[in-house]
């Protein structure tokens, strides 16, 4: 027992000696900076870590904003794995506490959580993401953010009803088969608005295009999204796009291309091309970088944030990403370029009303004209404890998303779209 | 088989423990805390590739804890929390009834509080509170009674009926949390507006760690000194001296699991109006499992389980500061989480027996 004890001594000893010995990592900051920058804290809370689709995407445009600010990576503290209850609030206090300047949350049910330390903290500043109540409570330190991600979708969709033309031409399916399987997360305004618009864009260029949409009732789940994806294909879909977090519905497509089924695939956020680089097509993504570079640069500067922000493609924030040149040629490349600046031109509306019908709605403002066209809709733009329906959305023949508030509200299950209920 | 006798004596000899003191027991575990803690140390500096130097590790590792006195106060909220499933564990234990259905008796408990909230709001809140107390203890009890009465008439595995028994009530809460949530889709029912504790002599979470403290010593007067407690024993070391002492043993498994499933329902209504004072599926977070450990690390003693409650609740908050300090994710504190619990579990082996290594000067030329 006691030359146990001497040897642990003894390891104990050297690694104390080689900790006193270390010498500390040089600083990274630049020269120039002054040291109100370098004094600068961020707090980062994520609902999952690096290997989430979703988080990562916050990840590397933290990055990609903390090196376009010249800032020092050293200045970015992260709580990763924050579960939507009181630990969001812990995460806050614990960063307030550690002499965070802003605090930014990435997941819309860390909201609530989020608000409450806003209101403990006023001097520090809350950022975030997806959420809709900023601009009722409207406090000073407290924004939300989000990105006309339906843009991208819609191109998204272009790709798809390219992709399905090409098919038709080469004569692998008939017009009638050029059905689009969709795995959503939840049957969520923002996943609906997402889905609806990515089929906008599809049908579009493939004007026998349907869509069936599966929900897997989580944000992040790789095997729900897989077996999701394999239903779809089963179903007769030939080309599958996804709302949720994992690999689970891109592997699914590169393993049926492999059997020899159809099954072509369009991602959200990340650049598939080495998960699936023969079912892969491209992603849409929203590029959180631009605002993060905007509010971080005006909370150093003193300067206002808005209270809800929404970037496009102006802005750089929605865009599409990883086209595998595998499967989408040259000519192709060049059509959906048209479209996008077309889009940015005002020339097409992703959600012109005279593109869709609507049959059934579940809300009892909604009026549409004799064939089916949406003529007023009232959303729950405003978000408040009872959700009620407040804001005419529909003006100069389109719906107009994400104007009201940053948030997508469009919740309509157009014709063309069969959505089953979650399990 | 038989054994080739080489005339050599064996690598490592086994031997039973009689005789060892206290001291020495507590010298054994000091070392195997020390050595895991030494190991953690060196594992966050291999995955930071040597950026975090040995000590900070430790420094971090306390400021979890220990960083602010609002630190203070969650981690004691924390241990509170823990602490209370491993005493609703510590009575079926007991019993050698393996209940690993806490985390689904306090889910049931939170959501039987979260439906008085919903259902009852013209409540005043002292009612509310008591209301909703009320609700989370019967809807704790009853999902320990439920397999304790298929054991007590059918014996039927009580390991797997009540770990099932968690995922039903995980279902119901999803279905819940579809009904209530505050806008189709989102899955979020939001901070609920009522039933939440007040604080405590200025206090927050003062009356989750008062709960659980008055609690903590009632079941170790319960188990300890009650005569129910010591049917419980009876029970648990043989079911025929119970039959032949005269003790009804279906009615003692199915009382104690109603205590059981009630104070895992306190606990459930302790993380509703005391915690986080919203409700999804992972609201319990895993602790009714965690809790097992706790409870078995004690040797099911109320107040050995504060200590082993502390310890893990140590562990979780300090991995947890040194992930976010490290610039890593939970998975890097699941990792020293489990190691130290490791060294911790396996060194009550070193403590039940002796080791006898082949000396080195009898080894014959080869």
């Amino acid at each position: 027992m006691k030359k146990f004890f001497a040897v642990l001594l003894a390891v104990c000893l050297t690694f104390a000696m080689a900790a006193c010995t270390k010498t500390p990592a040089p600083d990274e900051n630049k020269p120039g900076q002054d040291s109100a920058d370098k004094d600068f804290k961020i707090g980062i809370i994520l609902l999952h870590n690096d290997t989430v689709g979703y988080d990562k995407n916050f990840i590397d445009a933290i990055d990609a904003a903390v090196k376009e600010l010249g800032l020092s990576q050293s200045q970015v503290i992260y709580k990763k794995d924050v579960p939507e209850d009181a630990k969001c609030y812990d995460a806050c206090v614990e960063l307030a506490e550690e002499g965070c300047d802003v605090i930014f949350a990435d997941s819309f049910s860390h909201e609530a959580h989020v608000l409450k330390a806003a209101k403990e903290y006023p001097d520090i500043q809350f950022l975030h993401a997806t959420g809709q109540n900023a601009q009722i409570e409207n406090l000073p330190n407290f924004h939300n953010a989000f990105a006309k991600i339906y843009e991208a979708r819609y191109l998204a969709g272009v790709t798809a009803g390219l992709q399905l033309n090409k098919m038709i031409a080469d004569g692998v399916i008939t017009a009638e088969q050029a059905k689009i399987g969709y795995v959503g997360a939840w049957p969520f305004a923002e996943v609906i608005s997402g889905y609806t618009s990515f089929f906008l864009g599809a049908r579009s260029i493939c004007p026998s295009a349907t869509m069936e949409v599966t929900y897997t009732s989580s944000w992040a789940d790789y095997a729900l999204e897989k077996e999701a994806a394999n239903k779809l294909i089963n179903d007769g879909c030939v080309l599958i796009s996804e709302h949720a977090d994992t690999n689970g519905s891109p592997e699914a497509c590169e393993e049926a291309m492999k059997n020899g089924k159809l099954a072509y695939h369009v991602g959200y956020n990340i650049d598939f091309t080495n998960v699936a680089p023969t079912a892969n097509l491209v992603s849409s993504k929203i590029n959180w970088t631009p605002y993060f570079v905007y509010a971080f640069g005006n909370i150093m500067k003193g300067e206002k944030v808005d209270t809800d922000w929404c970037g496009g493609f102006a802005e750089g924030s929605t865009l599409l990403i990883g086209y595998n040149n595998a499967n989408v040629t040259e000519e192709m490349k060049a059509d959906i370029n048209a479209v996008e600046e077309k889009i940015k031109a005002g020339e097409i509306k992703v959600f012109d009303t005279s593109t869709f019908t609507v049959t059934a709605v579940a809300n009892d403002s909604a009026k549409t004209d004799a064939d089916g066209h949406l003529t007023e809709y009232m959303a729950d733009a405003v978000a408040d404890e009872a959700f009620t329906p407040d804001t005419q959305v529909v003006n100069n023949g389109e719906f107009q998303e994400s104007t009201v508030r940053s948030a997508p509200y469009f919740n309509i299950i157009i014709d063309g779209v069969t959505a089953e209920n979650p399990s | 088989m038989k054994v080739k006798h080489t005339g050599k004596e064996p690598l490592i000899r086994l031997s039973k423990r009689t005789d060892i003191s206290i001291f020495q027991a507590i010298a054994v575990r000091a070392a195997a805390i020390l050595i895991a803690l030494l190991l953690c140390s060196l594992i966050v500096m291999a995955i930071t590739g040597g950026n975090t130097g040995f000590f900070q590790v430790y420094a971090d590792m306390f400021k979890g804890s220990f960083g602010s006195s609002r630190r203070i106060m969650m981690f004691l909220r924390d241990i509170s929390a823990l602490l209370c499933l491993g005493l609703a564990l510590a009575p079926a234990f007991r019993m050698k009834f393996w209940n690993i259905g806490a985390e689904g008796q306090a889910i049931i408990g939170a959501l039987a509080a979260v439906t008085v909230i919903k259902k009852m709001p013209f409540l005043p809140p002292a009612a509310m509170l008591a209301v909703m107390l009320c609700a989370s203890v019967i809807a704790g009890a009853v999902w320990g009674i439920i397999p304790a009465i298929f054991k007590a008439k059918y014996n039927t595995n009580e390991t797997l009926f009540t770990l099932m028994m968690n995922y039903v009530a995980m279902q119901l809460v999803r279905c819940c949390v579809i009904l209530w949530e505050r806008q189709p889709g989102s899955n979020d029912v939001g901070i609920l507006p009522a039933g939440n504790f007040p604080k405590l002599f200025g206090v927050d979470y003062g009356i989750n760690i008062l709960v659980v403290a008055v609690l903590t010593v009632v079941a170790y007067i319960y188990l300890k000194y009650s005569k129910q407690g010591y049917e419980i024993a009876v029970v648990g070391e043989s079911v025929n001296t119970a039959k032949y002492t005269g003790i009804n043993v279906k009615k003692v498994i199915i009382r104690t699991m109603a205590i059981s499933g009630a104070i895992c329902g306190i606990a459930g209504f302790l993380l509703i109006a005391g915690t986080h004072h919203t409700i999804n599926t992972g609201i319990v977070g895993g602790e009714g499992f965690t809790a097992i450990i706790v409870a078995w690390l004690a040797k099911l003693n109320p107040f050995y389980m504060l200590l082993t409650s502390f310890l893990v609740v140590f562990l979780n908050r300090g991995t947890a500061q040194i992930a976010s300090a490290c610039g890593l994710n939970s998975y890097a504190s699941n990792i020293i989480i489990g190691v130290v619990l490791f060294f911790i579990i396996g060194c009550e082996f070193f403590i039940q027996y002796k080791l006898f290594l082949r000396h080195p000067r009898k080894k014959e030329g080869v």
